[in-house]
């Protein structure tokens, strides 16, 4: 067999997807609750620089993962929650205050960075915890699978149930029914007495958290590090991923792998000279082209009309 | 009753200037409780840029790209088209420039507003995608656009990447451009190249184009009133498109200039971010290109004020960020000091009204 | 038979001056539906929003079972047994029935978990109950609209609903689904419920209401047994009041006509019939006025005429040329000038200047513009002209119309509208919500119009106004138009009423 071919079918590959796989489910969870909600969250870039951040200062401060497991989520929320209330109290436009907030993320993480490490560019003197890495019993002893599905770290498996949870969440808890209600019919909800701005900040504070849960990743599962922008544009990445998976749970898993899996291929393809920019490029056209034909498809439906 | 009267008619402006100065008083105060030495890095903060000759060189270089971004932006959202796709245009206007550059040769004397046209026109390109998604079909232009950045960024790597790096620098970057090509640095000390006039010359353009053109006109009533244009008899299928695409273009020729005038060479690993950063000064600016000079110059002055205080003293230059973020939020913030404004327009109402009475 | 409900002397002054209610009081029976008709205007619907809290009146009582109450929100209705079914359904149309049923009151499982089968069953127990019928597991989406009213219904009752208002609810039925929606409410008068009907369509309100209340300026006209009273006498007490118009004097010289509407017909969104094949002409120097209860297509025809929506049959022909399928620049160029139903939302882009609202038809144009560029120069001086033309009273043209009053915000509009010597011009509700002082000039400003030769389409839901200026009346009713009147000599509401309301139709 081709090389190639080889190495992407290898169970090095499945595990891999996975761990690329891991910081894009995360926020593109949180970017789908939001948006189901009636809202665009972008700012899910900056919710997870600053849980990145704050999990390895509390890690190397504390040396405790616990802490900084828990002020790192604390970290995240409170970013949404500062973009729920300049939105809903303070009527900022919530596109322009999420990309204030991820400027703020970009700048106060490297500054304080800098404050703590004396370093601009990572932590990297700082000495960071990182969530463990699990063997899961049976499918260990498994030959081949056991190498795709086992061994991944812990946060990979946590974004895994994230998806159930998420699926849960929307579909089977009374928030997750005015979630619903409150992004199709705002006024509905309202004529039945739901706190129509409550549900929205709820929704967003649950994007704070699962985004908090990939930033966290990134700096202490991922690499063991906080570097500047460590993100890359997972955040942006995460409204792609979820728009391509309509915002539904199955959806904006398979969403996410598709990204993994480009990203991935991109990585592997590097060895072999082919292009990885190209590859890269895939699922960015992928998700215009996506959005074209499901607003293609609407406009047919409804004849045209507004 | 006349500094009331003042307040209502500037309000925004006043806003925009009170926003600024709560986020200059925020640096003064993180400068001091972080600082060994806080008055020397205030000093450094405040007045670096003007130091030497070569650090206000520097607020003007900085200047002049923020500058290309925020006119590139405030052409969409004059319109109410949220395209942010302004980042991706510079970039893909640069390589594409770039490589464009140095694969034809022309007459000198031609030579660099031709490179400049076609990289342009790549940006008008960048612009026309979501554009028609939106006019045709309603697709978000927002999304479209974020992703286009994405699709920029690689495109333009890899076509400097694989077709035109030069092997022999240490790290990526394109071949030097053709000698003909490069704007002049004009100033001898720093790094001001023609670019920042041609920046000028572009902010007046626009400013004159919105305000004073046909189409201009129809741009602003469409985004001020979609349904009114339409009735009014605007083709506001084109207005959609074509603000994106002047927009587009704009972000084109700015990214090309970017390369023209200081490196004469691509060297962009990353996105440079013009893009947001005109986002930034488009809102500072109210989207008015005159107002968006004086944003971009705001702009660089603290950012190289951060940056004279980075080198000179113990407070990072990211200060400046958090402080442009903290701006941007107030002013978006509507609810901000409204409820002064209310206070006056009560107040004012009132007066009126008595006034009123007594005429009659 | 026990009062559910009372109503005394209810008094409600919009913050713009605009009195809706003037010392309404009657009361509702418990057990009966009670029908609440009057004309556009008249009042009504402020009167319910102040029944279901969201409005709060300036004077008066509500008596609600015997004690004072007073509403701060629907909730606090909805926690006192009233319920309402608004126009425009509240569903959510991806959750399905019973999610939409149970919203805000969801039964629980282990306290944070959905219990949908206890929320089926508690939207089954209420449907069987009532003998409603509804899929409570399918999404509302993909429910027609007679099932999704259903579902409303269904909603108030489950949240104990002892008095249901329902506003204007067969507007958006067929026939069929307004025969089951009156069963359905025969049933719950059966099962102990009061309903409040709001209606304009009298054969529905006779065929169904026990006792009438017709509404009119505000105030309560009659309160009567509903079989005490005929349609006519209905339609007499809606429309019949003291002549307080003056019709303007005849037009001096009627010329051929300008504007020729054949056989125009229209599907919404929805798939309903919006226009039935609508003819007529309207000459030189004539007004024609289309009386009509609103909602009964001339929002979609005047749209239809002045090239914002396209129809799906039928011509229209300007000074002798098919406009049919040309752009609102097109027509606007054929001389067709358009006064909005609703100015906000078409009339003015309210952020920008006056004089930028002054030109959106013409800037394109010389002396507007040369070449390229706008000559705001000229713009200026020709807007201040405009402006003390047209009475607009404002600082200056550079004044933002945002500052304006609604009637000085009309008079921008008709500025625009009637300065460049249109000679077919489309008004629609011309004078809607505007000032004595502001609605006189607009009238007057129409019969110059029409003396200069201007053929007039005028659409108005306040029949005084067609009245006042028509040079021939048509009625529309239910998309279709149901009469003509060539002389309007001596015609006035009451002969115009019955067809209005679907009561009577030409042959």
């Amino acid at each position: 067999m081709n090389p190639l071919l080889k190495s992407i079918f290898s169970a090095n590959f499945v595990f891999a997807t996975l761990r690329v796989t891991t910081p894009i489910l995360f926020p593109a969870i949180g970017v789908a609750i939001t948006s189901l909600s009636g809202s665009v969250n972008i700012a899910l870039e900056g919710i997870m620089l600053v849980s990145a951040f704050t999990g390895v200062v509390v890690s190397a401060f504390t040396g405790s993962l616990w802490l900084a497991l828990i002020f790192g989520i604390l970290a995240g929320v409170g970013m949404a929650a500062l973009l729920g209330y300049f939105h809903l109290n303070l009527k900022a436009d919530i596109i322009i205050a999420a990309i204030a907030l991820n400027m703020f993320a970009s700048g106060i993480t490297v500054f304080l960075t800098y404050i703590f490490a004396h370093d601009k560019g990572t932590t990297s003197s700082l000495k960071s915890l990182v969530f463990p890495s699990v063997k899961i019993p049976i499918i260990d002893k498994i030959p081949v699978i056991g190498r795709m599905f086992s061994g991944l770290n812990i946060l990979t498996y946590v974004a895994l149930i994230s998806v159930i949870v998420f699926y849960y969440l929307i579909y089977k808890t009374p928030l997750g029914l005015r979630i619903r209600a409150v992004g199709q019919n705002p006024d509905a909800a309202e004529s039945v007495g739901v706190d129509v701005k409550k549900v929205k900040m709820y929704s967003l504070l649950l994007s704070g958290f699962f985004g908090a849960l990939g930033g966290l990743y990134l700096s202490m599962g991922y690499v063991s590090w906080f570097s500047r922008d460590m993100t890359a544009g997972r955040g942006f990445i995460a409204i792609a991923a979820a728009s391509i998976g309509g915002n539904l749970p199955l959806g904006t898993f398979f969403g996410s792998l598709l990204f993994g899996i480009v990203n991935t291929l991109a990585i592997f393809l590097a060895t072999l000279k082919v292009p990885s920019e190209l590859i890269q490029m895939i699922p960015y056209v992928t998700t215009v082209l996506v959005l074209a034909v499901y607003a293609i498809q609407k406009s047919v439906r409804s004849g045209g009309e507004e | 009753m006349k500094i009331e009267k003042f307040i209502l008619k500037y309000f925004d402006m006043i806003r925009t200037i009170i926003a600024v100065l709560i986020g200059v008083m925020v640096s003064v105060l993180v400068i001091y409780i972080i600082s060994k030495s806080p008055g020397h890095s205030l000093m450094y903060f405040l007045t670096g840029p003007f130091m030497t000759r070569g650090r206000i060189g520097n607020l003007l270089e900085t200047a002049t790209p923020i500058l290309f971004g925020g006119l590139a932006v405030s052409i969409p959202f004059q319109a109410s088209q949220f395209n942010v796709g302004q980042e991706g245009a510079i970039y893909l206007g640069a390589a594409l420039g770039t490589a464009f550059a140095l694969s034809f040769h022309f007459p000198a004397f031609m030579y660099a507003v031709i490179v400049l046209i076609f990289a342009g026109l790549i940006g008008a390109g960048w612009g026309y995608i979501p554009g028609i998604l939106k006019a045709k079909w309603k697709v978000d232009e927002l999304v479209s656009s974020l992703m286009m950045n994405y699709v920029a960024y690689f495109l333009g790597l890899y076509v400097i990447n694989y077709h035109f790096r030069d092997k022999s620098a240490g790290f990526l970057v394109s071949y030097e451009l053709p000698h003909p090509v490069w704007l002049k640095q004009f100033i001898p000390g720093t790094r001001i190249h023609l670019g920042i006039i041609l920046a000028v010359v572009f902010a007046f353009l626009v400013y004159y184009f919105l305000y004073h053109t046909k189409l201009g006109y129809e741009i602003r009533m469409t985004g001020f009133n979609l349904h009114f244009a339409k009735y009014g008899g605007i083709n506001t299928f084109k207005v959609i498109i074509l603000s994106q695409v002047i927009g587009g273009f704009i972000a084109g020729v700015g990214g090309m200039v970017e390369v023209m005038g200081i490196h004469h060479r691509f060297n962009w690993q990353m996105s440079p971010g013009y893009g947001w950063d005109g986002v930034v000064v488009a809102i500072i600016g109210h989207n008015h290109p005159l107002l968006i000079i004086l944003a971009s110059l705001f702009l660089a002055y603290l950012r190289v004020g951060g940056q004279v205080m980075n080198l000179l003293s113990d407070v990072p230059s990211e200060m400046v960020t958090v402080i442009e973020s903290i701006i941007i939020l107030l002013i978006t913030a509507e609810a901000f000091l409204s409820q002064w404004k209310y206070r006056i327009t009560v107040r004012e109402a009132a007066l009126k009204e008595v006034s009123d009475e007594s005429a009659t | 038979m026990d009062t559910i409900l009372s109503i005394r002397n209810i008094v409600k002054v919009y913050p713009n001056g605009v009195v809706a209610n003037k010392g309404i009081s009657f009361d509702i029976e418990k057990n009966t539906i009670h029908a609440l008709v009057g004309e556009n205007g008249a009042g009504k619907t402020t009167l319910m929003k102040i029944l279901f809290g969201i409005e709060k009146p300036q004077e008066g009582k509500i008596i609600y079972k015997g004690k004072e109450v007073h509403f701060k929100s629907p909730l606090d209705a909805i926690h006192n047994g009233i319920g309402m079914v608004h126009q425009h359904l509240m569903l959510a149309p991806d959750l399905t029935v019973a999610e939409n049923l149970t919203l805000g009151i969801e039964p629980r499982k282990w306290k944070v978990f959905l219990d949908t089968k206890k929320a089926v069953d508690i939207a089954k127990r209420v449907s069987e109950e009532f003998g409603m019928e509804v899929p409570l597991e399918k999404r509302v989406r993909d429910l027609p609209i007679g099932i999704r009213q259903r579902v409303e219904i269904l909603k108030a009752l489950l949240r104990n609903a002892e008095l249901l208002i329902l506003d204007e609810p067969t507007a958006v039925l067929t026939p069929q689904e307004t025969e089951v929606l009156f069963k359905t409410l025969f049933d719950l008068k059966k099962h102990g419920k009061t309903i409040i009907f709001i209606s304009h369509k009298l054969k529905e309100v006779k065929a169904i209401a026990d006792r009438v209340t017709v509404i009119r300026d505000g105030k309560v006209i009659a309160t009567e047994d509903a079989g005490s009273l005929t349609e006519h006498e209905i339609a007499e007490l809606m429309v019949g009041r003291e002549i307080r118009f003056e019709r303007i004097p005849p037009s001096p010289k009627v010329g051929a006509p300008l504007l020729k509407v054949k056989n125009i017909r229209y599907r919404n969104k929805e798939n309903v019939e919006v226009l039935k094949g609508v003819s007529f002409e309207v000459r030189s120097g004539e007004i024609l006025g289309v009386a009509g209860v609103e909602g009964n297509g001339q929002t979609e025809l005047v749209e239809i005429l002045t090239g914002l929506r396209k129809a799906d049959e039928g011509s229209i022909v300007i000074n002798g040329e098919e406009v049919i399928g040309k752009t609102p620049r097109e027509i606007r160029e054929k001389g067709v000038s358009h006064i909005p139903e609703d100015r906000m939302k078409n009339g003015v882009a309210e952020n920008a200047k006056i004089k930028e609202n002054l030109i959106v038809d013409r800037y394109y144009k010389n002396p507007f513009s040369k070449g390229m560029f706008v000559d705001w120069k000229f713009i200026t001086k020709y807007s201040a002209k405009l402006m003390k033309d047209f009475n607009v009273l404002a600082t200056s043209p550079d004044a933002l119309v945002s500052s304006l009053s609604g009637g000085n915000i009309q008079k921008v509009v008709v500025a625009r509208e009637l300065s460049m010597n249109p000679s077919v011009i489309i008004a629609d509700q011309p004078v809607r919500g505007i000032d004595v002082g502001s609605e006189e000039l607009v009238h007057r400003l129409l019969n110059e119009a029409r003396d200069k030769g201007s053929a007039i389409f005028l659409v108005s839901a306040d029949l005084d106004e067609v009245l006042e200026l028509s040079s021939r009346i048509i009625v529309i009713y239910n998309g279709e138009i149901v009469a003509r009147f060539d002389d309007v000599e001596g015609l006035t509401g009451k002969d115009l009423g019955p067809y209005m309301l679907g009561v009577k139709r030409e042959a």
